[in-house]
């Protein structure tokens, strides 16, 4: 059992998570602008179904998803006027732009009309699945996949167990703890929802021995059920991950390649459960998420419950606003958090916490060479040789580096954090990856280059022969036509010789009479 | 202009300077009490391979045309300093300077500076020196610790410490290793030998003839722990020598007690200790993995032991480190740790059954 809840290598950073769990959740007003980008969520940008100018009332569907395509619909978190459908700048450290709806807020908050009322336990898995669809719910753990099309794989698969990831293990971060502290029945019943819709026998929700206070509200919460088990885990950084939460759990690793369904598991985010929750009992989408605000540089550090498409400027400004200016300002946690370049980004589904992190928090220390101390082995969760990967990736030997797991690398920052040299090896695969993922795109657009061209060839040598064989057939036919033709002729001259023949037996028949009639 | 920075925003605040500097701290006890065995003459020779080390660094990154900052990392101030534990105490100055010199320029930057050296510096220059100049390099002092009568004062120390002043014959004498081996080759039974050079206590404790690593186990062997303790090393390769070590001499003393060295013997005298912790530990040269870190330990002990027991040479610690240094590049590539969702042998597991 206790083998059972180990992880490989990991690591354990330093928590910091006290600073932000000292007040509850703070629900935070409306801001006078909301900008909600139109892709917050891993694959397609949604469709806008609304118009420049168009009220909307809170929870109305402002974008769709687009059929079958990997995306997710989006809803106007308050009432208000849209006033802008183009580009802002997207909370992403390459200060790009993205499209997204803007939307006025007339303070009024007012509510989209309920439809009618259910009991959400009698619905059918498909059913489910479609109202979390409608509701725009995606993996609020970081991942932001479409919860829907992970109901609607789970339910096709034999799903033995729901993991409900509980484990937060990225320091600073405490939104999805106090969520449990504050929530647990909620999130127990959208976990139950969907069990439901992927017909799984257990739910088993794991948690870091760090959160006591949330073990204790979540195993209360779970006590009326039999089949909802609460399991505290180790602490130890990636926890969260689902294949590492999956290991500590179930005690066995996603085979390579394959996914957490292979195992008979399924991971769901608390805070995904919760949202599934809110969809089905409150009929409220996903228009707003707890997001921690921490950081030495944060006045009150705290977790608050905004809404999506908030400035980040103001919702650190109802914070308190910064003490001193940051060194950095990450969106996420510290281990896998993206920098923000401005403030003046909005929070999307995504955003577990926004941290402005001073100077002595990051240690940024220039990097020095490797001394191959075997540290990022041993803190690899997944088994890989970082050093050497990061070798061969700086010099652009991507498949070098793939041979020693690039394609295996979550990412998760371990490796780094222990480095005693500084090397920026995620940043090395980061690119590494990239790298191969355009050469093999390159290859597929190769691949299919050459496909087409060997299909012209085919089509070209096919018309060819075609041609050849409709010209030979047309020789043969002329040939034969003329044969014909000749035959005709010739027929036609034995019919006129006989013609003649008849004739000159007519006319010597025509004689003969007369001669005979002489003759007689 | 925008600066992409990659996660982790965090770090553990470990540095290369910080891991050299502890190993710097781990190895004070012994060379605090190596300097006390051996007076004024040992502390010129430490100080004179911490300055060349030092010196020779700066002037390797000079001629590079690099930054003079990685001085301060503290890898040119250890390998000085590993090199200073190795030397016979009374050497003569320009057996520490040629030493470290050819430690750090050619063992070390000639590679291409810190990280890229295949072999560990400060063993080249023990082997180099050992193979060089035998005499002065097998020349080792009875302890005379400085505050007893027959220690020389600091001006005598100089003299010995340029040469000028011949070390008396009467002071010198054999190390343990050596004499066993020598009593070996005039057909003397090692369980004869052995009580006259050499007993536990001494070794443990120090009070014997060597070099400053290779007197007192037992505060090498608190160093070590306080590494093991600090993280800075893992207990794979010394446990790995060690052990490795200990098995192999109890099995042939076992069989073959008169020519076979006692566990005890092999585990406590020359440069085991030393070796275990602190020169086979040496990231740069050994192998990264805890699988390869073990293999790398074991084969360290099994060609030490050939060495010892069957070679020319009394000691072996120094040509066993170069010889698996010289296989680590090779151990890393076959010793892989296994990676998550894969067999052992590097196949997708299998799904669910």
């Amino acid at each position: 059992m206790f083998n059972k809840l180990k992880i490989r290598g990991g690591v354990h950073a330093e928590e910091r998570k006290e600073q932000s769990t000292c007040q509850p959740v703070r629900t935070l007003g409306i801001p006078p602008l909301l900008h909600l980008p139109l892709r917050q969520h891993a694959g397609k940008p949604a469709e806008p179904v609304v118009k420049v100018g168009d009220r909307v009332k809170k929870g109305q569907l402002i974008a769709t998803s687009t059929g079958e395509d990997v995306c997710a619909s989006l809803h106007a978190p308050t009432s208000g006027r849209v006033t802008a459908i183009g580009e802002v700048v997207a909370p992403h450290p390459s200060l790009l732009t993205t499209a997204a709806i803007t939307i006025e807020s007339d303070g009024l908050d007012e509510c989209l009309q309920p439809g009618e009322q259910f009991d959400p336990m009698s619905l059918t898995p498909a059913e489910i699945a479609d109202r979390v669809d409608q509701a725009g719910i995606v993996g609020l753990g970081g991942a932001t996949f479409p919860a829907a099309l992970k109901l609607k794989s789970g339910a096709r698969q034999k799903i033995d167990t729901l993991i409900l990831n509980g484990s937060e293990c990225e320091p600073y971060l405490t939104c999805d703890d106090m969520l449990m502290r504050e929530r647990a029945e909620g999130i127990i019943s959208g976990a139950r929802l969907i069990q439901r819709a992927i017909g799984a026998k257990r739910i088993v929700a794991g948690i870091e021995d760090n959160k006591p206070e949330a073990i204790a509200a979540m195993t209360q919460a779970a006590a009326a059920f039999d089949d909802v088990l609460v399991q505290p885990i180790p602490t130890r950084y990636p926890m969260g991950s689902a294949k590492q939460l999956i290991q500590a759990i179930m005690g066995r690793e996603v085979p390579a390649g394959g996914r957490s369904s292979d195992v008979g598991a399924l991971v769901h985010n608390v805070a995904t459960a919760f949202a599934v929750h809110q969809a089905l009992y409150e009929h409220r989408p996903l228009i707003s998420r707890i997001v921690t605000v921490s950081g030495q540089c944060i006045e009150q550090p705290q977790n608050v419950e905004v809404l999506l498409g908030t400035p980040v400027s103001w919702m650190l400004e109802q914070c308190g606003g910064l003490s001193q200016a940051p060194a950095r300002v990450v969106m996420g946690g510290p281990m896998m958090g993206q920098i923000l370049q401005t403030t003046e980004v909005p929070v999307t589904k995504g955003a577990s916490g926004i941290l402005a992190l001073a100077n002595p928090e990051i240690s940024k220390t220039e990097p020095s060479p490797c001394i191959r101390c075997g540290s990022c082995v041993s803190a690899c969760p997944m088994g890989l040789v970082p050093l050497e990967m990061a070798r061969h990736a700086k010099s652009d030997d991507f498949d070098g580096a793939k041979e020693f797991g690039l394609r295996d690398c979550i990412l998760c920052g371990s490796c780094a954090y222990v480095c005693p040299s500084h090397i920026p090896l995620v940043h090395y695969f980061q690119f590494a990856k990239g790298e191969l993922s355009s050469q093999r795109e390159q290859s597929r657009k190769g691949e299919l280059t050459k496909s087409l061209a060997e299909a012209r060839k085919a089509r070209k040598e096919r018309e060819e022969a075609e041609k050849a064989a409709a010209k030979a057939e047309k020789a043969a036919k002329a040939k034969a036509a003329k044969e014909a033709k000749e035959r005709a002729k010739a027929l036609k001259a034995e019919q006129e010789q006989a013609k003649q023949a008849l004739a000159a037996q007519a006319q010597a028949a025509a004689d003969a009479p007369v001669n005979e009639e002489s003759g007689s | 202009m925008i600066q992409l920075i990659s996660s982790p925003h965090a770090h553990n605040r470990s540095s290369v300077q910080r891991t050299m500097l502890l190993v710097c701290v781990a190895l004070l006890p012994a060379t605090l009490y190596g300097l006390y065995l051996f007076g004024w003459p040992a502390i010129n020779l430490f100080l004179l391979c911490l300055i060349t080390a030092l010196g020779s660094e700066a002037a390797c990154l000079t001629l590079a045309g690099r930054s003079l900052k990685p001085c301060l990392d503290g890898s040119a101030l250890l390998t000085g300093w590993l090199i200073a534990m190795t030397l016979p105490p009374w050497a003569p100055w320009w057996i520490a300077v040629v030493g470290t010199l050819f430690a750090v320029v050619i063992g070390k930057h000639l590679y291409g500076g810190l990280g890229q050296n295949l072999f560990n510096p400060a063993m080249l220059a023990r082997v180099g020196l050992l193979i060089s100049f035998p005499v002065e390099m097998t020349t080792w002092i009875d302890p005379t610790p400085i505050t007893s009568a027959a220690a020389p004062g600091f001006v005598d120390s100089l003299l010995i410490t340029a040469g000028l002043s011949p070390i008396p014959d009467a002071m010198t004498g054999a190390s343990a290793l050596g004499h066993v081996k020598t009593a070996l080759t005039m057909n003397i039974p090692v369980t004869e030998s052995i009580p006259l050079a050499f007993n536990v206590a001494d070794a443990f404790i120090g009070t014997m003839r060597g070099s400053m690593g290779e007197t007192s186990a037992l505060l090498i062997l608190l160093g070590g722990l306080f590494l093991l303790y600090k993280r800075v090393i893992s207990w794979h390769i010394p446990v790995s020598v060690l052990g490795t070590l200990a098995l192999l001499a109890f099995i042939f003393s076992l069989v073959h007690p008169d020519r076979f060295e006692p566990p005890s013997f092999h585990l406590l005298t020359g440069a085991a200790m030393l070796g275990a912790f602190f020169i086979a530990t040496d990231m740069v040269t050994s192998p990264t993995t805890h699988k390869g870190q073990l293999v790398f330990g074991a084969g360290i002990a099994c060609v030490a032991f050939i060495i010892r027991s069957w070679g020319s040479f009394p000691e072996a610690i120094g040509f066993a480190v170069l010889f698996m240094n010289a296989l680590t590049p090779i151990i890393d590539r076959y010793f892989r740790p296994r990676i998550y969702g894969y067999s052992y042998s590097g196949k997708p597991l299998k799904s669910k059954e």
